[in-house]
């Protein structure tokens, strides 16, 4: 059975046509083009497909967009504003964060929205946040500096 | 600035500049194999066996192809009946089993659909009748049951290979020893876990040609494989290298999806996707061999080596892969360490109805490096050493030749535990013993060696290992084509560096293109540590062709001898005379209307070094990497919980091209190693993966990966390309037994087994209790005869050329 939504993604409002059972990770991945979200597990136990609703990190291979209505949804794509990084992509870039690069989307909008609610965090508190999400290449190293140096630019902006 | 007449310095080199692609990655844009969608496309499933040991009776598909929906269904009739395998002695695999199927997770056949989900129905629409066979699911059951046999071809019943290699009388020299100990050590299988699930597109077109979008690591081998197993002609298929979302070595071998969405291709006249799930990743496994290991060892009171004497026995699972490799691995790499003046290795490799084994970063080297690591830690506290002065006592010496025959070139390794041992304060915390009440702190050390690049191709022939096509033009810009993969680790980076740094350009200026069969030259792919050194060779080769053509054009523009022009921030010129130097796109104007069309290539092929007797191939290498590592942990005797703390490692990189990216590759490996020494294992039950989840089957978090303090030493290898030397899989090696000398510092346990848990510290700590050696790990070794030896005078301290020819070297 298929059904309309209406879903608000990076700002940009979509009428989708799908599956009900389709999860939001299929549909952002599927039917709105936006492949910057990866999948490793589908099951909600990597933390790669993580993306933001309302500001707060989602699994989104265990979401259903029919739950989404009305909701803010980010992904990866909607972090640049008018071609400018991010601090934490910008950090992220400089500091070799990303080798293969598959989880980065994923660990991105998480560390997003740790900065949001702890502008500058401990690195317990990093390492903390970023529990759930898995990174076989990097050891995790360059990600915790990198969250923390765009923690820092982020309070020199102010 | 001007730049100094006469010396050279490097402006590329060194900088720790962010990779090239890490901008795409950062937001979203990389797109992976998974991210193509194409036109028509259709998606493909696989149906694979639930039996880990069965003949195929029949398999009706009728039902499924009844399907609506379902454009195609294929088994392995639909392809041509050849078997094929990465290594040309072991052709063992079909893509789609066509008479009996050897492990949970053998595909039999294929579906292409609407969408997966049809795809998926379509194969439980798929009627299979096998007729089970005993399951083999370990070394002692298969070695037990010869009369079941899960291969008809290899060196006995269910032995995939069996080796022996003798280098001197090792009994001899145990009678000369002070100490021999004879020890028995396992390391449990384990898997890459690469965060992308494999996946594959293919198109068919209807010229006849093919093109195969791949996570892979090796799309050369997966090319030439195909032309094989699809009966083609290698010049009608494109394989082009989609970037890897981890390798790790996980995606070396030609594997079912590619092919069948190929055939399926072909059959349909459609693009065809095949995405793997993460449990079948698990069954397609090809990583960490779960090795026993006997490991005897003669030593004097001073802490030398009289001699050392290695049996290894290998579970390959299934199928041969990159497993005769592997055996030699286990045995071949340890001596470029230390001195080893006299050395026997026996391995076998043996068939089980499992996910068959290969290559995990490290290749069949982490698992005796915990042996000999482990023993050295047992002999030095018998005599009364410091583990971290007896190494530097023992080190192998540069420019000598092994016990095997192995020319060790730079050894950067004595600097590398003086790095740790200062770093970590290794001194005064191996002294006391800190902790307050059941938690106890200790510390431990080991080293390691790996090699930079296979000194032979998987299959023998005498053309470059790695190739580069350098072109430029007016634009100022340069294109570099070249087949190596970048997996993550930054080759393309590489690729772009050096040129750059050659013609004194920005690295931004270089584009580098992905590997691609019809486009770029053959690189062998993302393995044995060879990308950075092989590529980067020949990138060098192929720029300073370039550079001289430029120079030669820009010479007689400003009437002066080419050798004293310099290529430096974007202009070429004299340095006394920088004021008038050219842009580098004047230079390149002036050279493309002297010369032509600017396109100059680069070949890397090893110094043929290889020692002269049957197995001599595997272990050589232009140069090793060595790895020094002090962790610090806790231990919990009341729970055994075992607690990282730091842990420090130097590396001797030879040079380090990009020192972030270096850093980066050894807190991976580092990360990698706390994964197998302390959870990460690859277990089955009844056939059947007992964790095929990333719930399940336990990798280390931020929370599991304590700091890690890298230090790099330079020691600029006459064979690395501006000295360098490998980085992405040496680390590894040493985490694992310096943890568990760490855990014997820290509560007086042996553990002689990975990876190693909370149970196993408290059945130490309960043996200790009741006065018993407190010593956990395997009791015995299998009955199991190896071959008589191949038995050659030992090479041990015979001086190696410092620069040995190799080909394509004017």
């Amino acid at each position: 059975m298929r059904t309309r939504l209406s879903l608000t993604v990076n700002g940009e409002t979509h009428d989708v046509l799908v599956a009900v059972h389709k999860t939001l990770l299929e549909v952002l991945r599927e039917d709105l083009g936006l492949t910057g979200t990866k999948h490793g597990c589908e099951l909600g136990e990597c933390g790669t497909c993580t993306v933001l609703v309302d500001g707060e990190p989602v699994l989104s291979c265990l979401a259903l967009p029919a739950d989404l209505a009305g909701r803010e949804i980010e992904t990866v794509e909607g972090m640049a504003e008018g071609g400018r990084l991010h601090p934490l992509q910008q950090a992220f870039a400089e500091l070799g964060a990303a080798q293969c690069g598959y989880c980065t989307p994923g660990i991105l909008l998480t560390a997003k929205a740790l900065l949001a609610d702890r502008p500058h965090p401990t690195r317990r508190e990093i390492r903390e946040a970023l529990a759930g999400n898995l990174c076989r290449c990097t050891g995790y190293t360059k990600i915790l500096e990198a969250v923390e140096l765009a923690s820092l630019r982020t309070g020199v902006a102010r | 600035m001007t730049p100094a007449a006469g010396k050279h310095e490097f402006t590329v080199v060194g900088q720790p500049l962010p990779k090239i692609d890490a901008w795409a990655k950062v937001v979203g844009e990389t797109r992976y194999a998974d991210d193509f969608f194409l036109p028509r496309m259709a998606y493909g499933r696989l149906l694979r066996s639930p039996h880990a040991h069965a003949l195929i009776r029949s398999i009706d598909v009728s039902r499924a192809r009844a399907l609506p929906g379902v454009y195609a269904v294929i088994t392995g009739a639909d392809l041509p009946r050849v078997k094929f395998g990465i290594l040309p002695v072991s052709q063992d695999e079909e893509a789609l089993c066509t008479e009996k199927v050897r492990l949970v997770g053998d595909a039999v056949a294929a579906v292409a659909a609407v969408d997966e989900e049809t795809a998926e129905r379509a194969c439980r629409a798929i009627e299979v009748d096998y007729a089970p066979l005993p399951a083999l699911m370990s070394i002692e059951e298969a070695l037990a049951h010869p009369e079941v046999r899960i291969h008809e071809y290899g060196d006995g019943p269910n032995v995939h290979k069996n080796v022996a290699l003798q280098f001197g009388d090792v009994e001899a020299a145990f009678a000369k020893a002070d100490l021999v100990r004879e020890d028995v050590f396992f390391y449990e299988g384990n898997t890459h876990l690469p965060m992308e699930q494999h996946a594959a597109v293919a198109h068919a077109t209807p010229d006849g040609k093919l093109t195969l979008w791949s996570s892979t690591q090796t799309p050369h081998y997966v090319h030439r494989l195909l032309a094989k197993i699809l009966d083609m002609p290698a010049a009608h298929i494109r394989v082009i290298a989609a970037p890897v979302g981890g390798g790790f070595g996980g995606k070396l071998d030609p594997f079912a999806h590619e092919i069948a969405a190929c055939r399926l291709s072909q059959l349909t006249g459609r693009p065809v996707k095949i995405a793997c799930t993460r449990e079948e990743v698990f069954y397609i496994h090809r990583g960490r061999h779960p090795v026993l290991m006997w490991m005897k060892t003669g030593f004097t009171k001073a802490g030398d080596i009289t001699g050392c004497h290695l049996k290894t026995w290998l579970d390959g699972g299934a199928y041969g892969s990159y497993g005769v490799a592997s055996v030699f691995y286990t045995g071949v790499i340890n001596p470029v360490t230390y001195k080893i003046p006299v050395y026997k290795f026996e391995g076998a490799r043996v068939f089980t109805n499992k996910p068959p084994c290969g290559p995990k970063r490290g290749h069949g080297t982490p698992q005796p490096r915990f042996a000999l690591e482990c023993q050295i830690d047992k002999a030095a506290e018998q005599l009364g050493l410091d583990p971290a002065e007896m190494r530097k006592r023992i080190l192998a010496e540069p420019y000598t030749k092994t016990a095997n025959h192995l020319t060790v070139t730079t050894i950067g390794l004595g600097e590398c535990i003086d790095r740790v041992v200062e770093a970590s304060g290794w001194r005064e915390k191996r002294a006391r013993r800190a902790g307050g009440g059941s938690r106890r702190r200790g510390v431990g050390l080991a080293c390691s060696a790996y090699m930079t690049g296979a000194g032979t191709a998987v299959y023998w022939n005498n053309m470059p290992h790695s190739g580069v096509v350098l072109r430029a033009d007016r634009s100022g810009g340069v294109s570099v084509l070249c087949g190596a993969t970048d997996i993550g680790q930054g080759s393309d980076s590489i690729l772009a560096y050096l040129p750059a740094e050659v013609l004194g350009i920005d690295p931004k200026d270089v584009h580098v293109h992905p590997a691609d069969t019809s486009l770029t030259p053959v690189d062998l792919g993302s393995y044995s540590s060879r990308v950075t050194l092989m590529c980067g060779v020949a990138a060098i080769q192929a720029a300073e062709r370039l550079r001289s053509v430029i120079a030669r054009a820009v010479a007689t523009k400003l009437e002066v001898g080419p050798e004293a022009l310099v290529f430096r921030d974007r202009k070429v010129g004299v340095p006394a005379d920088w004021e008038n130097a050219l842009t580098f796109v004047q230079a390149v104007e002036l050279a493309e209307a002297a010369h032509g069309v600017l396109a100059f290539a680069g070949s890397y092929a090893p110094p043929k070094r290889a020692g002269k007797y049957k197995g001599g191939g595997v272990g050589p290498s232009p140069c090793y990497s060595y790895s020094a590592c002090v962790v610090e942990l806790s231990v919990d005797e009341e729970t055994g919980e075992i607690e990282l703390h730091d842990v420090w490692i130097a590396h001797d990189i030879g040079r380090a091209l990009n020192p972030l990216l270096v850093e980066g590759q050894v807190e991976g490996s580092v990360y990698m190693g706390i994964g197998e020494a302390l959870m990460e294992g690859q277990v089955f039950r009844e056939g059947v993966h007992k964790q095929p989840s990333m719930l399940d089957y336990k990798s280390p978090t931020t929370l599991e990966t304590p700091d890690i303090h890298t230090f790099l030493v330079e020691t600029d290898d006459p064979e690395g390309p501006f000295g360098a030397k490998e980085a992405g899989q040496g680390p590894l090696l040493p985490v694992p037994p310096a943890i568990a000398n760490a855990i014997y510092h820290a509560v007086g346990v042996r553990c002689d087994e990975v990876p190693i848990t909370p149970e196993m510290i408290l059945k130490g700590l309960e043996l200790r209790s009741r006065g018993k050696p407190p010593r956990v790990g395997p009791e015995k070794i299998p009955l199991f005869t190896f071959k008589e030896p191949v038995a050659v005078e030992s090479a041990f301290g015979q001086p190696a050329d410092a620069v040995a020819v190799r080909p394509f070297t004017p």
